[in-house]
Formats: C-alpha cells, structure tokens, sequence
C-alpha cells in the first residue's frame, strides 16, 4: 500500500488567489493512500523543499504528490527532492494547478473544485505508479551544425575550443552568412567582412572542425547523444581539391543570366561564380540551371580556361552519414517577400530597395563598388528616404506582415542614414518611423548621433503610398507630430523589410522534431530559462532561427548554445527516460504488430523460455522484447497490441484508466 | 456529470488527453496568457497521442465522461514523427464505433494544437464545451456497477 504525501503549493498569489489551497490540502486527505497534506507559499523554494523531504522521511512517505505549477517547469525540481530523501524520482506526479487551473478560471468556488479533482487525479495515478530506473546510453562525441553564418560559426568555434569535432553544414557554396552581405556594423561602425572573416578563416583551419558547404541536411534518426545524419553534398561540378579559387572561369563563362544571390539580385552573375572574394571555401561552383554546358552539351569554357584541370562535368552529389551526439540550429533568417506591400511600389519602381539591397549598394564589394548609385540610371541620388516597419509590426489578420518587431530596423537604419551622410553631405535624408527602438549597449546614444550630428530628418508617421513623377519617386506619408500630410520629391526609398526564418528552418525543424512557433521561429525549451535549447533533447538554438537579433545577441547566444553542446558532450554517458515500453511475455503471441509501428525500431522478436502459470516447462516461444536504450516512449505499441501484453512504464493502461475514473467520479 | 444546483445549469465532464510536447505545452501557453476555458475541461497528460487507446475514450464515456476531446501535435510535427497518424487513424475506425454504439460522434473530437497555440487550445476547450453542453449529458454506456 502506498504512503501518499499531497503539498499543494500557493505559488505566492498565483494560484492561492483564485484557488482555496487549504480547502485542496484538506479534501486530500480523505482519498485513498494519502497519509499526509500541507500547503506552503512556494513549494520550489528551499523552504517548501526542505518541508517535503522532512515530511518523506517523518511519515514514511512512499510517493508524493505536488499541486503546483506545469510539469513541464518543476517536475524535475521536485524529483530532485524526492531523490534527496531517498525516494525514487519517478514516485513524484504534479498536479497543474496553476497553467490549468488558477490562472484560467476566475470564480475561486469552480477553481477549487477543479483542483481537488486534478489533485485527486494524481493520487490515483501515483497509488499505481513503480519506482523506474533509468537506463544509461554513450554519447557520440561529435556535434552538427546546420547552417554557417555568424551564429553557426561561432557555435562551431567554440565547441572545437573544448576539443570536440564539429561538422558544419551550409546549403550555400560559402559560409559567412547574411553578416558577410552586410557593409558596416552597428553601433561601432566597424566593417562586417573585417571582423567576419577572421573567424570564417579560423574555421576553415580548425583541425577539430569539418565544413560541408552546398550542402544539406537530408534525414536525422536517433535521439540527444545518438543522432545519425544524412548529409547531401550537392555537386558543384568542380573538384573542390583542385580549384585554387583564381576567379578566371567565373569572368569568362559566357552565361550571363543568373541573378547574384550575394548582390540580393541587383546584378548577374556567371552559371560558374564564387559568391564573393573572400568566400570559404574559395571554390567555384556550377550552377546546373544556367550552365550552357550542363543543358546542352556543348560550351566547357570553364574547362578550358581551368589551369588546375579542376571542372569535372561528370561529379555526382555526395552522400556523406555520420553520427552525432548534439544538433545544432543556426539557419538565420531571410527579408520577407514584398509582394503584397503594392504601396511602396517595391515591385514597380528599380528605385525603391530594400535595406540589404541598399547594404550591398553601400558596400565596396557590391555591384556599385561602394559609390552609392541608384539601380534605374546610376546617377546619384540627393533625396533617400527610409521607411521602418515595412511588414513588422502588422496586425494578426494582415496577409503578408508579420506581427512581431524584426528588431534590427531601427538600428540599421540609423547607420544607414548616418553612413550616406557622411559620405554624401549634400544628400537629404529622411526616415519615417512608428516608434525609434534602440534598447541595447551604446545603441540609443547611435540613433541620437543620426539625428544631432548627422542632420538625419527623424518623421514620425508610416508611408501611405510611393508614386512615380518624372524622375522622382513622390513618398506620400503622415507626419504625425506636426499633424500633416506630407510628400517628399525623393530619389531613392529605402525599405526596413521585416525579416523571417530561413524557409528552410521549418524543414529542418521537422526533421529534428524539434517545434517551431507560429511565425517559424523555433521554439526554446522555455522562453526564459532555457533559451538556447529546443524542447526536442539534444538539439539546441543558436542565432536568428529562434527570433530576430542583431549581430552581438547572436553570438552570445551562438556561444551559449556551444556551452550547452559542451555540458552534453562532457558526459560520456546520457541517463535514459525510463519511461518506456515493456513486453509481458506471457502474453504477448509474437505477432510483430508493435515492431510495425515502433518509429525507432526499438521491439526485436526473441525466441525466449517462458515461465509462468500454466506454462509447460521448457516452453520457448518468440516474443517481442524492446531494447530500452532505443525506446523513447511514445506508446504507439501499446494501443496496436492485440493481446494487451504491451505497457509504457509510467503512464501505463491501469494510470491512466485510474486517471479518467478519478476525473469522472 | 454535476449539475449545479444553484444555478440549475448543466456541467458536463470533459476529458482532454493531451501529448506532453505540443498539446499540453499549449494548454501551458493559454494559462500563462491567462486565456479562460471552462473548468470542466479536465487534462490528462499522454506522452503522445498515440499513446490514447481507444478503449481510454470508452472508459470515459462508461465512467460518465459527456465528451473526450485527443489533441496532438499538427500532422507532420509529432515529436516521435509518425504517432499522431496513428492516433488520427484509431480515431476514425473509433468514431464508427461510437456511431455504432449510438453515442454522438460530437462527443469526441480529436484536434491538432501546437505548443505555441495557446490562443488555439483555449478556443478549441470553448467551443467544445459548448458543444457537449448543447448536447447534454451523455446516458450511453453508464455502466450502472460504475455509478454510486
């Protein structure tokens, strides 16, 4: 017979509030097995811990049951405890009291009563529950990093640091990312290519760290501290060992139609390119869709320009399979389609850009070699304007826009404003803006320099509609301060495009099984203690995949996410989830339906001597058993079985029927 | 069943199995927005919805349950990949049953809430419990040996 223990927690005001906590402690008592009730302030303080493991130990509890806040925030807390006064973790069930219960309802008669039964729910399940042990698994000392921009780079970096082997995985024929399109950095001003490459080089040179460029992350099997991937290295029709990255193919091959995915299309480029001079690996790469020679047969100027003999026409993709302990999100971000936003004539007008596109017009290694020109006739534009907010910040049921703050806007804007500016001290500018965000180290004081020292015309107001008057983009908008409706002569509009995760974090996210939120930010284990790591174990966040960031915030949190990588690399063995499934051999009658289902190919076929009642001595029969290291409990067995002989340890049939009778009693 | 008494109005018992990593961690979600469902709506906790056996929702209704409601992770997203296909087929060949049974198919419902849709978990519990209100209570299956 089982001791129960019921510590019904206040959580401060946060559920005595709304629920009689005492009133909970009190019909407590009256259930089978409960021994025991009290109820405390906060049971996860030290105080409320101390109090349970004191009472586990004064009233020989053999099991406990705390209403409190979700599992999914303290259930480990308190096995903790348990384990601290010698009972077994798994003797511990949470009743949600607060996320399900205080903080919905409002009447505190209905929430009391609610929380009787979900207490009353967990004492029927712990009065069925066995002590479980986990199991414990190797961990593959080797991390996977998909993506190789800032954050992937510097998560790289630093797990090598530690002595691990990393691999990253970039989809791009180069790594660096959206931070080596960038010109300046704020708020120091200081070059993006200066302080990125560096460290695209150290990467490039680590011996601990392996690069897959062009390449992508196929399937993923396994779990945290087993993971087995498969990597497609796509073929770049160039012999990667060979090329020596000379440049002379991409300036002689004759196809001129591709759009430069470096320059945001504002120029074209050669079917065979290197996306910028200093792109790692330097290597050229063959684009199959524009090559002359991939579609029709004949052309191969590469080939015979080549020196180093390094095309090769006939290069296969590569399969590569390797296993890993850690996975590592870093896929970034993209600016947002502005298709939908006809206002800003975006899709009409060659003079209205977006900020990466004005970035590449700024910087010296962009299509205008750093001279600001506009793209319709390459005169130099007086008159910019800069719209904030385009597609950020729009309302839940707006088509297109997207309902956060992309957070980098403001401060980019700013340095644009400032950088033409400085450059250009007879060029006018304006930026129309909802509201200036600019929390963050020395970033208020950078804004304030765009407007007191660099002149910038700061108009509060959003843009109704840009239209075309000879030569001149007329910008329609509201000054809301001065209460008037304004049109400025412009030569260039400058968009602040919102951005949004790579298109392909969703895939990858799916891949991983690790949860994405409704704008396909990737959701952390908790929004604030647990930043960096995904719900789905082992697989952990670094950079703008888990919300937008600026360049600082992303490498801190690429550095985080390493550190985490690095807790779970130091281990050299994992503690298994004990909760898994489990065979009764004298029932099963060996008929594979689980072993069917089993998405991890955790149930093997044994011939086995079965013992037990009414069984005849000697008796072998073949009958599942499931491998607990592999198992990861998710129970699909235990409904397929016909003849009930599966369970899962821990939520097994007789809990949860014990769990529905007490909900409907 | 509970009615109460003093305002005469019917409360159904509502039963919502929901897998730990998408379904409840919405329910957690529509808590921390403090977004309000009824308080019928009772939560048990599954690893997955796969792991639901039919035979769970035919307790509830024995034991007196008016609804069960199955939420899991979207299709595609399930945490252990392939479970919630399992779980949306056992609930197909479920629903025959229960037509069968003659209890009304609207009496179970199975729906798809991420753990970001905490807004989408607090209106799926309203409308439900609407719609088992509206139905009233449930007098299949009540096993007279369950019933004190």
């Amino acid at each position: 017979m089982q001791r129960i223990g019921v510590f019904v927690c206040w959580c401060g005001s946060n559920i005595a509030a709304t629920v009689d906590v005492a009133a909970v402690a009190e019909a407590m008592k009256n259930e089978p097995g409960v021994v025991y009730t009290t109820d405390y302030q906060y049971m996860c303080s030290e105080g409320g811990q101390s109090r349970i493991k004191q009472a586990i130990k004064d009233y020989n509890l053999t099991g406990i049951v705390v209403c409190s806040c979700s599992p999914r925030m303290h259930e480990a807390t308190f096995r903790k405890t348990a384990v601290a006064a010698g009972l077994n973790p798994y003797m511990v069930e949470i009743a949600n009291i607060r996320e399900h219960c205080s903080w919905i309802h409002k009447d505190k008669e209905e929430a009391t009563e609610k929380a009787v039964i979900l207490a009353r729910t967990a004492v029927a399940k712990l009065m069925l529950n066995a002590p479980l042990t986990s199991g414990t698994s190797p961990v593959i000392k080797r991390a996977l990093v998909i993506g190789g921009g800032i954050a992937g780079i510097q998560t790289a970096l630093d797990i090598a640091d530690a002595g691990y082997e990393v691999d990253i995985v970039e989809k791009r024929p180069t790594i660096g990312g959206r931070m080596a399109q960038l010109d300046k950095t704020f708020p120091t001003l200081d070059c993006a290519a200066c302080i990125l490459t560096p460290k695209m080089v150290d990467a490039a040179s680590n011996e601990k760290i392996t690069l897959y460029t062009y390449s992508e992350v196929e399937s993923v099997k396994g779990f945290v501290g087993n993971f087995s991937a498969k990597i497609r290295k796509k073929a770049r029709f160039v012999d990667a060992t060979k090329c020596t990255g000379c440049a002379v193919c991409t300036e002689k091959c004759p196809s001129r139609k591709a759009k430069n995915e470096f320059n945001m299309g504002l120029n074209n480029r050669g079917a065979i390119y290197i996306p910028f001079a200093q792109a790692i690996p330097n290597v050229a790469t063959i684009d199959p869709e524009y090559c002359i020679h991939a579609k029709t047969g004949k052309c191969g100027i590469c080939q015979k320009n080549c020196s180093a003999g390094a095309i090769d026409f006939d290069q296969k993709d590569e399969i590569i399979e390797r296993e890993y302990g850690a996975i590592v999100m870093a896929t970034g971000f993209q600016p947002i389609k502005l298709d939908n936003f006809e206002e800003f004539g975006y899709a009409q007008y060659p003079d209205v850009v977006t900020s990466l596109e004005f970035e590449r017009l700024m910087n010296a290694a962009g299509p205008t070699k750093g001279t600001l020109l506009r793209p319709s006739d390459l005169s130099h534009p007086k008159t910019l304007v800069f719209v904030q907010c385009v597609g950020s910040r729009c309302s839940a049921d707006a088509k297109d826009g997207k309902p956060y703050c992309s957070k980098i806007c403001c401060m980019y804007t700013a340095k644009h404003a400032m950088l033409v500016r400085e450059k250009y001290p007879d060029t006018d500018v304006h930026v129309f803006y909802i509201d200036v965000r600019t929390p963050g180290k020395n970033f208020d004081e950078f804004q304030r320099r765009a407007v007191e020292q660099y002149g910038v015309d700061y108009i509060k107001g959003m843009v109704g509609k840009v239209t075309k008057k000879g030569d001149k983009l007329m910008v329609q908008g509201s000054d809301l301060l001065n209460n008037e409706q304004i049109t400025i002569a412009a030569d260039m509009v400058i968009l602040a495009t919102a951005i949004e995760p790579d298109p392909s974090a969703k895939q990858i996210a799916s891949l991983l099984t690790a949860s994405i939120d409704t704008n396909n930010w990737m959701t952390e284990a908790h929004a604030k203690l647990r930043p960096v790591e995904s719900p789905t174990a082992g697989v952990f966040l670094s950079g703008v995949c888990q919300g937008p960031k600026d360049v600082p915030e992303t490498v801190a949190q690429a550095s985080a996410a390493a550190s985490k990588v690095i807790g779970l690399l130091s281990k050299d063995h994992m503690v298994t989830n004990p909760c898994v499934a489990q065979s009764n051999e004298l029932l099963c009658n060996g008929c594979t339906t689980c072993e069917k289902v089993c998405p991890y190919g955790a149930i093997e076929y044994k011939d086995k001597p079965i013992v037990g009642p009414g069984v005849p001595r000697g008796t072998i029969r073949r009958v599942a058993e499931v491998n607990p290291a592999i198992c990861q409990g998710c129970g699909a067995c235990t409904v397929a079985c016909p003849s009930g002989a599966m369970d899962l340890k821990g939520f097994t049939n007789r809990q949860i029927m014990a769990e529905v009778d007490a909900i409907c009693k | 069943m509970q009615v109460n008494e003093k305002k005469g109005e019917f409360k159904p018992t509502i039963v919502a199995f929901c897998c730990n990593w998408c379904s409840y961690a919405g329910a957690d979600l529509a808590g921390t927005s403090r977004l309000s469902y009824p308080a019928n709506v009772k939560i048990i906790r599954v690893p997955c919805s796969c792991r639901v056996n039919p035979m769970f929702i035919l307790r509830a209704f024995q034991r007196g349950a008016d609804g069960v409601i199955l939420c899991g992770c979207h299709p595609g997203d399930c945490h252990y990949s392939t479970g919630n296909y399992y779980a949306r087929r056992r609930m197909t060949m479920l629903f025959s049953m229960l037509d069968y049974l003659g209890i009304d198919r609207k009496r179970t419902r199975v729906e798809w809430v991420s753990a970001a849709e905490g807004t989408k978990f607090a209106a799926v519990m309203n409308d439900f419990a609407q719609t088992i209100t509206e139905l009233g209570e449930n007098v299949k299956l009540g096993d007279l040996r369950c019933k004190e």
